[in-house]
């Protein structure tokens, strides 16, 4: 029976807001986490890198694909995540959630880098150019400077909720101009990208099970770890700013 | 077990390099100041007692 | 409200407002782009319709720091803040004052820069006709980025950083529009696209930038 006046002890999914509660669960999952996150990951790409064998047209440049593709996955995911942490924030006030689209950033801008870094390596021989304005390849030239941009809004403020505010609307609204970005630049150059070889939402696929199988362990690799990732780099800020909590208790005593 | 890269030895060396230095990078900053801000934070909290 | 956007125009006309400012930056721009590509006609015809879109995107950008500064700065953007007049009228209007002190001059100088540029006499009329339509996007979208970092103390650098990568479908679609003008392509689909994508940009983002504006004001 539920009385008046006691909060009731119902789990929720929101429990986990409570910072308290989140750092103690995270850093209970967090090595498991990260030790699935580096066994598929470093076994995904020694199988793929080692085991694998050439493709007909690409020889071994088929290999770089066991990167290319997982870490491009992950820099949308990572952002779609901001968005997702952002949107909580702005409707609940759940700091945790704002600092987990923070802490996501640095991730999604390594996972970006990656991802332009082997299609250039990739593109040079395959294309003839290290560089050329595909709409793929400049979409994610925008999304790298859409996370340039994110961070350096919440470097550049001091109080952590106007910049937890802030940077939220910011990712808002650069989401619906990084997607209005990605039709215009459609439209404005034919690619020379080939579709995606994993359509998840069709279910379909245009590879090979030998490629396949190491790509699909690397995928799930990259994804754990951008969660170990963020799951620590989430609890650092935490810890981080309750030691300025902290500090500033103890300047005022 | 394949690893003839064949004629695109440097490419393939090279996306795997430099995606590895930038996943260990991003891998050890985040751990570094994990560490770091645990022990200052357990430091700070011990002092505060 | 017509008596803050007569305000805000008088402040930009003053000495130091800095109208004209971005006027000048435009032209200099302009004339520097032959002594880097060198003075070859038919280059410089080819690249003028985007280099003007590029140039008048610079020189847009180039006040926005200002727009809510110096209303920050006196205090008066409190009582604006709490004046009965909502805060999303307020940023359309400054928006609309950017548009008209910046964005208006830099068009009509378009076509004077054209000549410079040796731009197609077809392209003159869809130059200008692309500015029109794009222009009021960059100073709307100018204006959210003003007011995301008006409490910073050198925001300058940060707000170009924060508002490029927004005017990009802007500058996609309006240069496009220009550069088919100047070499007598079909425009229409382009046209309706650029347009679309500023009144969209001006339904919405006023609201956005009132939004950033009261998180920074509290």
């Amino acid at each position: 029976m539920p009385e008046i006046g006691v909060r009731h002890e119902t789990m929720s999914i929101w429990e986990y807001a409570n910072p308290r509660k989140f750092t103690a669960t995270a850093t209970r999952l967090l090595p498991w986490v990260a030790w699935a996150a580096a066994i598929l990951t470093i076994g995904g790409l020694i199988w793929g890198f080692a085991f694998t064998p050439n493709a007909d047209r690409f020889e071994s440049t088929v290999k770089i694909i066991y990167v290319h593709v997982p870490s491009a996955l992950m820099a949308i995911n990572a952002w779609l995540m901001m968005l997702a942490g952002s949107l909580i924030w702005l409707v609940r006030r759940h700091h945790v959630s704002a600092l987990a689209a923070r802490a996501a950033a640095p991730v999604g801008m390594v996972m970006t880098l990656i991802a332009l870094w082997t299609g250039a390596v990739w593109g040079q021989p395959m294309w003839g150019t290290w560089w050329a304005w595909d709409p793929r390849l400049t979409s994610f030239l925008i999304l790298f400077l859409f996370y340039l941009g994110y961070m350096a809004l919440w470097a550049a403020i001091e109080d952590p909720d106007t910049a937890a505010d802030l940077t939220s609307v910011l990712c808002l609204v650069g989401s619906v101009f990084a997607l209005l970005s990605r039709y215009a630049v459609n439209f404005w150059n034919q690619g020379l990208h080939q579709g995606t070889s994993v359509p998840v939402a069709t279910g379909g696929r245009s590879v090979a099970d030998v490629y396949f199988l190491p790509l699909v362990a690397c995928m799930v690799g990259f994804g754990l770890l951008f969660v170990a990732l963020v799951l620590a780099r989430t609890v650092t800020l935490i810890r981080t700013r309750r030691l300025a909590v902290i500090e500033m208790k103890a300047v005022r005593a | 077990m394949n690893l003839d890269l064949g004629k695109y030895t440097a490419e393939v060396l090279l996306a795997y390099a430099g995606s590895l230095v930038l996943l260990v990078g991003i891998v050890w900053i985040s751990v570094a100041q994990y560490r770091r801000a645990a022990r200052d934070l357990s430091r700070a909290e011990k002092d505060a007692k | 409200m017509r008596a803050l956007l007569f305000r805000d125009l008088r402040l930009a006309m003053r000495a130091g407002g800095g109208f004209g400012l971005a006027l000048a930056f435009f032209l200099i721009l302009v004339v520097m782009v032959p002594f880097s590509v060198g003075p070859d006609p038919v280059l410089l015809s080819r690249i003028a319709p985007g280099v003007l879109w590029l140039g008048a995107l610079l020189a847009c950008l180039l006040s926005l720091d200002r727009l809510f500064a110096l209303d920050h700065e006196d205090g008066s953007l409190d009582l604006l803040a709490t004046a009965p007049l909502p805060l999303e009228a307020v940023t359309a209007v400054k928006a609309l004052a950017h548009w008209l002190t910046t964005a208006l001059p830099l068009i009509v100088a378009a076509p004077v820069l054209g000549v410079l540029l040796s731009l197609p006499a077809a392209g003159y009329g869809w130059l200008v006709l692309s500015l029109l339509a794009g222009t009021p996007a960059l100073s709307a979208i100018g204006t959210f980025g003003a007011a995301l970092t008006v409490g910073l103390k050198r925001g300058g650098l940060l707000l170009s950083l924060l508002v490029l990568p927004l005017y990009v479908p802007t500058l996609i679609f309006g240069a496009e529009v220009a550069r088919r003008g100047a070499e007598g392509l079909p425009i229409g689909p382009t046209l309706a696209l650029l347009a679309g994508v500023t009144l969209a940009t001006l339904a919405l983002l006023p609201f956005a930038s009132a939004a950033v504006l009261r998180i920074n004001l509290r």
